[in-house]
């Protein structure tokens, strides 16, 4: 299993980076990891979003869809995107330290 | 005497009830209601656009696949009250000892916005996981001249999620056949960041759309349907075009489900994964596709969870512990045109992998590749699903998932 390390962080991690084990994530981490695929500094609005989706799949056992996100979290799914530019349900899971949205095969 | 309520008598419930018949002291009571005798083969669904089975024969009676022994109640459910212990039908009101939620999914188009707008809905706009939306589909598969064909998933989850890529692997092979394959430009169209998102999958099976000239577009988040232009719009502004759209609308739990308050955002009912239990009363249980477990939503799940399930619930039903731990497993066949289909088996912890898949009277089958005795199993599996699955015979592939056979994910190579 490959794992990354940026700065005093080492993280186990699947062939795409996505962490393979939420216990190994933290805030800081992910601060550093928005700079790093450009969002820059992660206001607010970006917190509320990844710590739903932290909370809600340690629940769940599954990273929210963009639906639920919606529905139970009561984001606005455009401002996601405006978040989270282009793929913000990859995006979000990568920042929260959880697997992408995944179909059975 | 102890009364076990069935609700739904579709490919879960009436497995479950059929087992439970032999496996509960006989003091018990079984009930199972649904709406209608109508037991439809749902994996037949996928051919009737394509002509190669008929809406007649995926249709039997729900009480001819049920033991005697078992109640139907032909009814539509209201709601639940769990506390009171009760399920109020259109008709009269039942009262339960033991209740088991076995209502599936339904596909419900309604949730997208333009979807359902009558200058396209079964026009141009179709479903297939429906008898009738599958038998509109066929006259507009039949009367198609080419043109732009989507075939488009709203989001996750949904019921047999591979059935989507099977249908576009079909309509190649079908407007091949027709000679106008050159006139159809095919697009997937899929919430996901690809057609295989698993790892071993996406590697060995990554050429698949390709090699049919199908387009794919990926991460596709649907805002709505805008039905004056025919265009699926995207939260990201993206427009895609259609001449024909076949979609699978958002998979939402029964409304009773919803309206009884005992479901999560999309009306699945919160079940432990391991023992199917409600989380929230200990006499309630969801099997089959109307629990949130995190697998796929299938009828080769059903049946094997349902095999754990049983003798969980029969030592529930004692007042003993449950000691069984269903593991997610579930089989499918991929109906991949050309006179082949590809297997996949996996698990809650596992992806599906390649190798071969043990089945004990006809041989090894290969798993995550095109085979023509794959394809051969997905139709010879129709016959299995009325002769043996629902009566609850037993079937020669073990319940839990075995690691017999497969190739573990890092010693996959490139294909």
């Amino acid at each position: 299993m490959p794992s990354n390390t940026i700065a005093e962080y080492t993280f186990a991690v699947n062939e795409e980076g996505f962490f393979t084990n939420r216990e190994e994530w933290s805030e800081p981490l992910a601060e550093m990891l928005a700079s790093m695929v450009g969002i820059g500094e992660l206001t607010d609005a970006h917190w509320a979003a990844l710590r739903f989706m932290r909370d809600d799949q340690a629940k769940t056992g599954v990273t929210p869809t963009l639906r639920r996100m919606q529905t139970q979290g009561k984001f606005d799914v455009k401002q996601l995107f405006t978040l989270f530019p282009g793929k913000p349900a990859k995006m979000m899971s990568y920042l929260a330290g959880l697997p992408k949205p995944v179909g059975c095969v | 005497m102890s009364k076990v309520l069935i609700l739904g008598a579709g490919t879960a419930g009436t497995m479950l009830a059929n087992k439970l018949v032999k496996a509960l002291p006989p003091t018990a009571s079984i009930t199972v209601v649904d709406k209608d005798d109508d037991h439809d083969y749902q994996p037949g669904y996928l051919f009737i656009p394509f002509g190669t089975i008929t809406p007649e024969r995926v249709r039997r009676s729900r009480k001819a696949q049920l033991s005697p022994k078992v109640e139907l109640v032909t009814d539509a459910i209201v709601s639940v009250d769990p506390k009171a212990r009760t399920v109020e039908l259109k008709t009269r009101t039942l009262s339960y000892d033991w209740l088991v939620i076995a209502t599936g999914t339904t596909p419900r188009p309604d949730m997208t916005e333009g979807l359902t707008d009558e200058r396209i809905w079964r026009k141009s706009a179709f479903d297939f996981y429906t008898r009738d939306g599958a038998i509109a589909l066929k006259k507009a598969m039949d009367s198609f001249k080419g043109g732009k064909l989507l075939i488009h998933i709203t989001e996750m989850p949904i019921k047999c999620p591979v059935a989507p890529l099977e249908f576009a692997f079909l309509a190649d092979d079908f407007f091949r056949h027709k000679k106008i394959r050159h006139l159809v430009d095919i697009t997937y169209v899929t919430p996901l960041d690809g057609a295989f998102t698993k790892p071993v999958a996406s590697k060995k099976l990554g050429y698949v759309l390709e090699d049919r000239s199908i387009r794919l577009a990926t991460d596709f988040a649907i805002e709505r349907v805008d039905p004056e232009t025919k265009k699926l719009v995207g939260f990201d502004g993206r427009e895609i075009p259609f001449d024909l759209l076949v979609t699978v609308p958002t998979n939402m739990g029964a409304q009773y489900v919803i309206d009884s308050g005992m479901g999560d955002d999309l009306g699945f009912v919160p079940v432990d994964k391991k023992t199917l239990q409600s989380l929230q009363y200990e006499n309630v249980f969801a099997v089959g596709d109307a629990s949130n477990i995190p697998t796929s939503k299938a009828g080769s799940v059903a049946h094997f969870s349902i095999h754990v399930f049983v003798d969980n619930f029969t030592a529930a039903y004692a007042g003993k512990p449950m000691t069984h731990a269903f593991d997610g497993h579930a089989n499918c066949f991929i109906e991949s045109g050309r006179g082949k289909a590809m297997l996949l088996d996996f698990n809650y912890d596992t992806e599906p992998l390649t190798g071969s898949f043990p089945v004990t009277t006809i041989g090894p089958m290969s798993l995550l590749k095109e085979t023509r005795l794959n394809h051969i199993g997905k139709l010879a599996f129709e016959q299995i699903y009325w002769q043996m699955l629902l009566p609850g015979r037993h079937l020669p592939v073990p319940t839990l998932m075995s690691m017999a056979g497969k190739v573990p994910a890092e010693k996959t190579k490139e294909s």
